[in-house]
C-alpha cells in the first residue's frame, strides 16, 4: 500500500453496559455523541463522516439501524454510512476514508441491544443456513466444542479458562462501565457447574445493551484537538472458514494475519483488549497476536463483564486508546471478532508520541 | 484527492422471481466469477472484499459475510459488510472505491444481492411489522404532492413504466420481459398505492451483482476498458420532522452538488451522457431529475414527456431497464451504478447509449432518505466545458 496519513483517536465515550436498558438504542448513541462533541468542543456539522455499526437482528426488526440515526443527527443531512458489523469494522472504514484525503474528522459508532431477544437463538442464524442453521447450532455449543479442542490436543485446561475469568472479574472492579465483576478464586470457580461442557456459566459473556463512539482525526487536525492523540499505525482484519469441521479451532489463522497485517510485532505490546466472547477464546488470542508475559490483557475486564453486542469491539479500541491517552500504556493491540469460534477478527494497533507517515515529522 | 479507481470487470445474474436452484453461495458466486473472467482475474487476485445487500431478515441469515466467505474466496482476506437500505447497492460500490481510493487496497472485489423469494419483501420493507403499507404506501402520498405540486398530467407514470420495460426487452439479465408492454396494459393493471398501478412498480427479484474495482495501474492494465470512478457522494437526512421536503429531499440535493463538483459538473443535463436512477416506482423518475437538479423544479416531468429519457433521447434514464425491471433489492443500487459503467465502458450490448461517455449511477433508500451516487467516465480525467 501508498505510505499513510496518520490517523488518530482524539476522544472516546461509551455507556456503562447494561443488563437492560430501558430506553432506546437511539438514546444510548446520543449520549455518546453529545459526550465527544462537549469533550471537542466540536460542532456537529464539523465531522466529515460518520459511520455506525449495528445489527438489525438483535433489535429484532429489519431496518432497525435506521432509527439509530436519529441518534446521531442528521440534520442538515450528513455524510455517513452503515456496517451490519460491530463498530470496530466501522473504525476500519473510516479510517480508510481518512487516508482518501479530502475529509480529516470522522465520527465511528457501535451500538446494540441484546436485552429484547434471545442472543442464542439469534447469533445461531450466523451459521449455514443450509446445513448448520437447521440444526440449531448455537454460538455457546460451538463455543464448548472449541474449548474441548483446546483442552484434547493439550493447549489449554479448565484451570486456565477458570484463571481468565478470576482475572477478568477482578479487573473489572475497577472499570465503571462493567457489569460483570468480583473477587473469585479460580478453585470457587471451578466448583461450579458446566453449561456447555468444558464451559460454566462464568465462562460466558454477560448478555448487555450499550453503545460506545469515538472520533478520529487526521494529522494536524488531530494535534490541534488532542493534547495526546492516540495514532492508528496498522489496523488489519481477516476472515476464516464458516465451516468449524475446516477449521484448526485451536488457533486462529485469521487473527494471526491480521496482526502481521497491522503490525503487532513491529514493536512491545503494553496492553491489549481482545474480544474474547468465552474465557476459551483468550486463550487462542494470546498465541494468535503473539503475545507474552509482559503484555497486559484487558484490563477493563474485557467482554467477560461488558458484552454490548456491535460495540463491544469498538470498546476495545477505546480502553486501548484511552490507558494509551492517559500515559498508563505506550502502546497497545486491540482486537475485534465476529462469528462463531473467532470467525472473522480485526487487529489495530495504537500508539501515543508523534505520528509516522505523510505529514508526520 | 486519493488514488484514481476504476471498474475493470462487471458481472451479474440473470435477474428473475425465484431462483429456484441457486443456494445464496452459487447466486454470489455466479456474479463475482462473471465479474473476474471480465477483469481478466481469478479470486487469488483479490486484496478485499465488500458485500451490500438489505435487511438479513429478507434471507433470514444474520451477518452473511460470514456464512458466505467461503463462496467468495474471502477465507484469510478482509470481508466487509455495508448496509444502508435500498441505497445499499450504490453505497458499497462507494465503499469499495473508498477501499482503493484510500491506498491500502488495488483490487477489491464488490458483490451485492438480495433473494427476495426467500422472504416476504413487504413485510420486511414495513420494519417486520404485519400489516404494514410497504415501500410503495410510504412513497406515493409524496408521489401525489409532487403531481400537486408541479401539475404533472397523469400519464407521466404510465410513460416511465412503458419506456422501461421497453429498455428491459433489450437486457438478457432483466427479470421483467413484457413484450407487449403499452399505456393501455399499465393503465388497466391493478391500482396497488394511488397513482401507483400494478405495471408502476417494481418487481420482487433474486438475483446478485458483483464489480472488480482496480487502481490505476490495475486499470491501466486490464484486458477490457476501465470505466472511471471520477465523483463519489453520499447524504443522509432523519426520515421524518416537522417541515420536511419529502419530495425534494435536501439530502438527495446535496449529495448530487457534492458529486457534480467533485466532478466538475457545472450543466449535468448536457456534460453527464445517461443515468441509471433508482426509479423503483415509475414517478421518481421525474421526482429525481428535479431532486438532483438535472432538471429545474417543477421541469422533470416535461423531461420525461419529450422523450428526451428514452435510450434513443438526449439524457436517457435506465436504458438498462432500471429497477421498474429487476429488483433484488441489496443489489439495485449496485446494478444501476455497473450499468453506468457498462455504458461508458461502451459493454450495455443492445441497450448501449451511443458514444456514452459520462454515466450517472444513484441509488436512493429508506424514506428517500440514504443517497449514494456515482459518475463515472471513459477518461480518468475528464473535462467539461
Amino acid at each position: 500500500m501508498t505510505e499513510q496519513i496518520p490517523v488518530a483517536i482524539i476522544a472516546t465515550a461509551q455507556t456503562p453496559s447494561y443488563r437492560a436498558y430501558e430506553d432506546s438504542e437511539p438514546t444510548l448513541i446520543m449520549g455518546c455523541v453529545n459526550h465527544l462533541l462537549t469533550e471537542t468542543g466540536l460542532e456537529r456539522h464539523d465531522i466529515g463522516f460518520t459511520i455506525a455499526g449495528s445489527c438489525d437482528y438483535l433489535s429484532g426488526f429489519p431496518f432497525a439501524f435506521v432509527s439509530n440515526i436519529e441518534g446521531v443527527g442528521a440534520w442538515p443531512p450528513v455524510y455517513e454510512s452503515h456496517v451490519e458489523m460491530d463498530g470496530a469494522w466501522a473504525l476500519n472504514e473510516a479510517w480508510l476514508r481518512l487516508q482518501v484525503g479530502d475529509i480529516d474528522l470522522a465520527l465511528v459508532i457501535g451500538s446494540g441491544k441484546s436485552s429484547p431477544g434471545r442472543p442464542l437463538e439469534v447469533f445461531s442464524l450466523q451459521t449455514d443456513p443450509y446445513v448448520m442453521a437447521p440444526l440449531g447450532l448455537d454460538p455457546l455449543s460451538l463455543a464448548g466444542l472449541q474449548a474441548r479442542t483446546l483442552i484434547d490436543s493439550g493447549v489449554a485446561t479448565e484451570e486456565d479458562f477458570a484463571e481468565v475469568v478470576s482475572r477478568s472479574r477482578r479487573d473489572a472492579l475497577d472499570n465503571p462501565n462493567a457489569q460483570v465483576s468480583g473477587d473469585h478464586s479460580v478453585e470457587e470457580l471451578l466448583a461450579e457447574p458446566y453449561l456447555s461442557a468444558p464451559l460454566r456459566r462464568h465462562d460466558l459473556p454477560p448478555i448487555s445493551d450499550g453503545a460506545a463512539a469515538l472520533v478520529i482525526a487526521a494529522g494536524d487536525r488531530a494535534r490541534d484537538l488532542a493534547d495526546h492523540p492516540v495514532w492508528i499505525r496498522g489496523l488489519d482484519h481477516r476472515i476464516d472458514s464458516h465451516h468449524p469441521g475446516l477449521r484448526d479451532l485451536t488457533r486462529s489463522p485469521s487473527t494471526e494475519l491480521a496482526a502481521a497485517g497491522a503490525g503487532v510485532g513491529d514493536g512491545p505490546v503494553d496492553v491489549a483488549e481482545v474480544m474474547a466472547n468465552y474465557s476459551s477464546e483468550e486463550i487462542v488470542l494470546r498465541k494468535a497476536l503473539g503475545l507474552n508475559g509482559s503484555t497486559v490483557v484487558n484490563p477493563s475486564g474485557g467482554p467477560l463483564a461488558a458484552h454490548p453486542q456491535m460495540a463491544t469491539g469498538l470498546i476495545r479500541v477505546i480502553e486501548v486508546a484511552d490507558r494509551i491517552a492517559d500515559g498508563r500504556a505506550g502502546r497497545g493491540v486491540a482486537h475485534a471478532s465476529s462469528g462463531p469460534c473467532l470467525q472473522q477478527n480485526l487487529v489495530c494497533v495504537l500508539e501515543g508520541g508523534e505520528p509516522h507517515g505523510k505529514g508526520g515529522d | 484527492m486519493g488514488r484514481p479507481c476504476a471498474v475493470v470487470g462487471i458481472g451479474q445474474t440473470k435477474y428473475r422471481r425465484q431462483a429456484v436452484e441457486q443456494s445464496l453461495e452459487t447466486l454470489v458466486r455466479d456474479a463475482a466469477i462473471k465479474a473476474l473472467d471480465d477483469a481478466g482475474m481469478t479470486f487469488a487476485d483479490i486484496d478485499a472484499i465488500v458485500i451490500g445487500k438489505a435487511p438479513d431478515a429478507l434471507e433470514g441469515v444474520m451477518m452473511p459475510e460470514l456464512s458466505l466467505a467461503d463462496a467468495l474466496g474471502a477465507v484469510g482476506k478482509p470481508i466487509h459488510r455495508v448496509h444502508t437500505a435500498g441505497s445499499v447497492g450504490a453505497s458499497t460500490a462507494v465503499t469499495g472505491t473508498i477501499m482503493v481510493e484510500s491506498g491500502r487496497y488495488d483490487r477489491v472485489l464488490v458483490v451485492c444481492y438480495e433473494k427476495q423469494s426467500e422472504g416476504n419483501a413487504t413485510w420486511a420493507l414495513s420494519g417486520g411489522r404485519s400489516g404494514g403499507q410497504g415501500a410503495g404506501g410510504t412513497f406515493a402520498p409524496w408521489i401525489r404532492s409532487y403531481i400537486s405540486r408541479s401539475g404533472a398530467p397523469e400519464h407521466i407514470g404510465w410513460q416511465v413504466a412503458v419506456k422501461d420495460r421497453l429498455n428491459a426487452l433489450k437486457n438478457p439479465n432483466a427479470h421483467l420481459h413484457i413484450a407487449d408492454i403499452s399505456i393501455e396494459k399499465v393503465k388497466e393493471s391493478p391500482m396497488l398505492w394511488d397513482p401507483l398501478h400494478f405495471l408502476e412498480s417494481c418487481p420482487s427479484s433474486d438475483g446478485a451483482a458483483a464489480i472488480v474495482l482496480g487502481s490505476e495501474e490495475v486499470a491501466k492494465a486490464a484486458p477490457t476498458k476501465p470505466a472511471w470512478i471520477i465523483s463519489h457522494a453520499k447524504r443522509t437526512e432523519f426520515g421524518s420532522f416537522p417541515g420536511r421536503d419529502t419530495v425534494r429531499p435536501q439530502a438527495g440535493v446535496d449529495c448530487s452538488a457534492e458529486l457534480y463538483r467533485k466532478a466538475g459538473i457545472t450543466d449535468p443535463l448536457r456534460q453527464i451522457d445517461c443515468a441509471e436512477i433508482y426509479v423503483p416506482f415509475s414517478w421518481y423518475e421525474p421526482m429525481w431529475l428535479e431532486g438532483h437538479d438535472i432538471a429545474p423544479v417543477g421541469e422533470g416531468w416535461k423531461l420525461t414527456d419529450s422523450g428526451a429519457t428514452a435510450l434513443d433521447g438526449s439524457f436517457p434514464v435506465n436504458p438498462s431497464g432500471g429497477v421498474l425491471s429487476s429488483n433484488p433489492i441489496g443489489a439495485s443500487g449496485l446494478i444501476r451504478c455497473l450499468e453506468a459503467a457498462n455504458q461508458v465502458r461502451g459493454t450495455a450490448g443492445e441497450y448501449q447509449v451511443d458514444g456514452a461517455k459520462v454515466a450517472l449511477g444513484h441509488a436512493y433508500g429508506g424514506a428517500a432518505q440514504y443517497f449514494a451516487m456515482w459518475i463515472v467516465s471513459s477518461e480518468m480525467n475528464p473535462s467539461f466545458t
